[in-house]
C-alpha cells in the first residue's frame, strides 16, 4: 500500500471527525438559544453536574492546595522567600489548578454518565423514539446538558477557588507556623481579579467542552453494551485532552505579553 | 385530505446505503388509506430502515416518499414535526423512555407537541392505557419494572396516545411468548381499526403478518419483490414468498450469515 495514501486517509479522516464535531456542537449551541426551552431537564442537568460534583471538587482542589502550600515552602525557603507561599498558592490555585482540577473530575464524573446515558438511548432507539414524538432529540438531549456544563462549572470552580487557598492556609497555619493574618494579607495582596476571572473563563469553557464531548460521544454511539462503554471512555479521553489543550490555549490568550 | 384513489403512502424508488452497503436499493410500496400493509422479510433486509425514512430518522440517499400526496423526503424542522405528528411508531425494542413513568411516556407526545399540559395528558394517558388491557396502577410504574409484553402495551398506547392516521410497527411480536404475541396482534388490530388509521407493519413472524394484514408486501434484496393480499400470500407462485412463508433453508433466497 502507498504510504503517503495512507497519511493522507488519516488526515482526511481526522478532518473529517474534527468537522463533524464542530457541526454537532453549532447545531447544540443554536438549540440552546431557540425554544422550545426544556427548565425542569436544565435544572435537573444544573443540580447533577453542580451540587453532586462539590464534594470530588472540595476534596481535589482542598489536598492540592495543601500540598501547593507545603511543595512551594520547600521551594522558596531556599531563598528565604517564604513570605511567596500565600502568593503562589493562590495564583496556582485560581489560575490553574481549581479549574483543571474541576474539569477533569467532572469529565469522569459527569461526562462518562453522560456519554452512557445518551448512547444507551440511542441503541435502544429512545433517541429516534424522541423525534417521532414531537421533540427533538438535540434539544432535548444535548442543549441543556451543554448550558449547564458552561453554566456550573464556573460556580464550581469558585468554590473550589475558595476551599484551595483555605487547604494552603491550613498548611500554612498549622504546618509551617505562618501567622494568620500574615498569611491572609500575603493571599489578598497577590491575587488579582484577573486571576480568578481567567479561571472562570476557563471552568465555562472546560464545563461547555465535558458536556459537548459525553453527548457528542454518547449521541454517535452505535453497536450495543459494548459502543455505549466506548462511548464513555472516548468522552472521557477527549475531554481530558481538550481541557489541557485549552488550557493552554486560554492561559496564552490571557497572560502572554 | 386523500383524494379518492390516491394512496396515503406512495413509496418510489427508495434507494438507502450504509458506506458501501446498500440496504434499499429501490423500494416501490403504495398503502391506501386506512389499509394495514405488512412488509415481511428476512432479518437486515431493511425493513426499518424503510420505516424509519418515512420518519425521517434515515435520510434516503435518493426516491421519494409521498404521504397525502405531499413529498415527505428532505422535510426538515418544523414541517417534519408537522408530518411526524400525524403518525405513530412502535419501534422494535419497544423503545420506553426509562428514565420517565409509564404514564409520562405515554403522554410524552401530547405534552411534546403542546396538545395537552401535563395535568390535562395524564388521564388521557390512563385511558389510552386502559385501551391496551393496562390498569391505572400500571402507570406510576417505571419500564424496568414491567415485564416484556407489558413494556410493548406501553409502547403501543405510545404510539397510539395522539390518535395519529397512520401507524408504523416495527417487529411488534419479536421477543414474546406466542400467546403473548397473539395478544399483542388483536392489540394492534383493534386499536387501527378504532383510528382508522393506515398502518404498516414489519414483522419475519408469518402468524402475526396474517393476522394484521390486509395486503403483505416482501422485502428481499433491497427491493419489493411481491405484493398482493393476505389472502392470496399461499398461492403467490412466488418462489421468494414461498420460501419465506414456509421458513425453509433452500431456495432463492440465500442468508447472509453476517446481517
Ligand atoms: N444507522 C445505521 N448505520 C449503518 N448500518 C445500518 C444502520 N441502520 C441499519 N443498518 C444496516 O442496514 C441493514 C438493514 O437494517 P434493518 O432495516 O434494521 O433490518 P431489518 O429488516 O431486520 O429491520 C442491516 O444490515 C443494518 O446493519
Ligand atoms: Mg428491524
Amino acid at each position: 500500500m502507498n504510504p503517503l495514501a495512507a497519511i493522507g486517509r488519516a488526515f482526511l479522516a481526522l478532518l473529517e471527525a474534527i468537522g463533524r464535531l464542530v457541526l454537532f456542537a453549532f447545531a447544540a449551541v443554536t438549540h440552546i438559544v431557540r425554544p422550545p426551552f426544556y427548565p425542569r431537564i436544565l435544572l435537573r442537568q444544573m443540580v447533577d453536574i453542580g451540587y453532586y460534583s462539590l464534594p470530588v471538587v472540595a476534596l481535589t482542589t482542598l489536598f492540592s492546595g495543601m500540598v501547593l502550600a507545603l511543595q512551594s515552602h520547600t521551594g522558596f525557603a531556599r531563598f528565604s522567600a517564604e513570605g511567596a507561599v500565600a502568593g503562589v498558592v493562590s495564583l496556582a490555585i485560581t489560575r490553574e489548578l481549581a479549574p483543571v482540577l474541576a474539569g477533569l473530575m467532572v469529565a469522569g464524573r459527569v461526562g462518562a454518565s453522560m456519554a452512557a446515558e445518551i448512547g444507551t438511548m440511542r441503541v435502544t432507539e429512545q433517541i429516534d423514539a424522541l423525534s417521532t414524538l414531537s421533540t427533538d432529540p438535540m434539544k432535548f438531549l444535548v442543549a441543556p446538558r451543554i448550558l449547564a456544563g458552561f453554566a456550573m462549572l464556573p460556580l464550581l470552580v469558585l468554590v473550589g477557588d475558595v476551599i484551595g487557598i483555605f487547604g494552603g492556609y491550613i498548611v500554612g497555619i498549622y504546618k509551617l507556623d505562618f501567622g494568620a493574618a500574615a498569611y491572609i494579607d500575603q493571599t489578598w495582596r497577590f491575587v488579582e481579579t484577573i486571576d480568578v476571572v481567567s479561571g472562570l473563563v476557563k471552568a465555562a469553557v472546560f464545563g461547555f467542552l465535558v458536556t459537548l464531548m459525553g453527548c457528542y460521544h454518547g449521541y454517535r454511539s452505535e453497536g450495543g453494551a459494548q459502543g455505549v462503554g466506548r462511548a464513555a471512555t472516548n468522552a472521557v479521553v477527549s475531554s481530558a485532552i481538550l481541557i489541557l489543550v485549552f488550557n493552554y490555549i486560554i492561559t496564552e490568550l490571557f497572560f502572554a505579553k | 385530505m386523500s383524494g379518492s384513489g390516491e394512496p396515503k403512502i406512495r413509496i418510489r424508488g427508495l434507494h438507502k446505503a450504509f458506506g458501501a452497503k446498500s440496504v434499499l436499493r429501490g423500494v416501490d410500496l403504495d398503502i391506501g388509506a386506512g389499509e394495514s400493509m405488512v412488509v415481511i422479510g428476512g432479518s437486515g433486509t431493511g425493513k426499518s430502515v424503510t420505516v424509519k425514512c418515512a420518519l425521517g430518522i434515515v435520510e434516503p440517499d435518493r426516491g421519494s416518499i409521498l404521504i397525502d400526496g405531499v413529498e415527505s423526503v428532505g422535510l426538515k424542522g418544523a414541517a417534519r414535526e408537522a408530518v411526524n405528528a400525524r403518525m405513530g411508531m412502535l419501534f422494535q425494542g419497544g423503545a420506553l423512555f426509562d428514565s420517565l413513568s409509564v404514564w409520562e411516556n405515554v403522554a410524552f407526545g401530547l405534552v411534546a407537541a403542546g396538545q395537552r399540559t401535563r395535568r390535562e395528558a395524564k388521564p388521557v394517558a390512563v385511558e389510552t392505557l386502559a385501551q391496551v388491557g393496562l390498569g391505572p396502577e400500571v402507570a406510576e410504574l417505571m419500564p424496568a419494572e414491567l415485564s416484556g409484553g407489558m413494556q410493548k402495551r406501553v409502547a403501543l398506547a405510545r404510539a397510539i396516545a395522539a390518535r395519529p392516521d397512520i401507524i408504523f410497527f416495527d417487529e411488534p411480536t419479536t421477543g414474546l411468548d406466542p400467546i403473548m404475541a397473539d395478544v399483542i396482534n388483536d392489540l394492534i388490530v383493534e386499536c387501527v381499526r378504532k383510528l382508522g388509521a393506515t398502518a404498516l407493519s414489519i414483522t419475519h413472524d408469518m402468524a402475526s403478518a396474517r393476522k394484521i394484514a390486509d395486503r403483505i408486501a416482501m422485502l428481499h434484496e433491497g427491493r419489493i419483490v411481491w405484493s398482493g393480499a393476505v389472502a392470496d400470500i399461499d398461492a403467490s407462485g412466488n418462489e421468494f414468498v414461498d420460501q419465506f412463508i414456509h421458513g425453509r433453508a433452500s431456495g432463492p433466497i440465500r442468508m447472509a450469515v453476517r446481517g
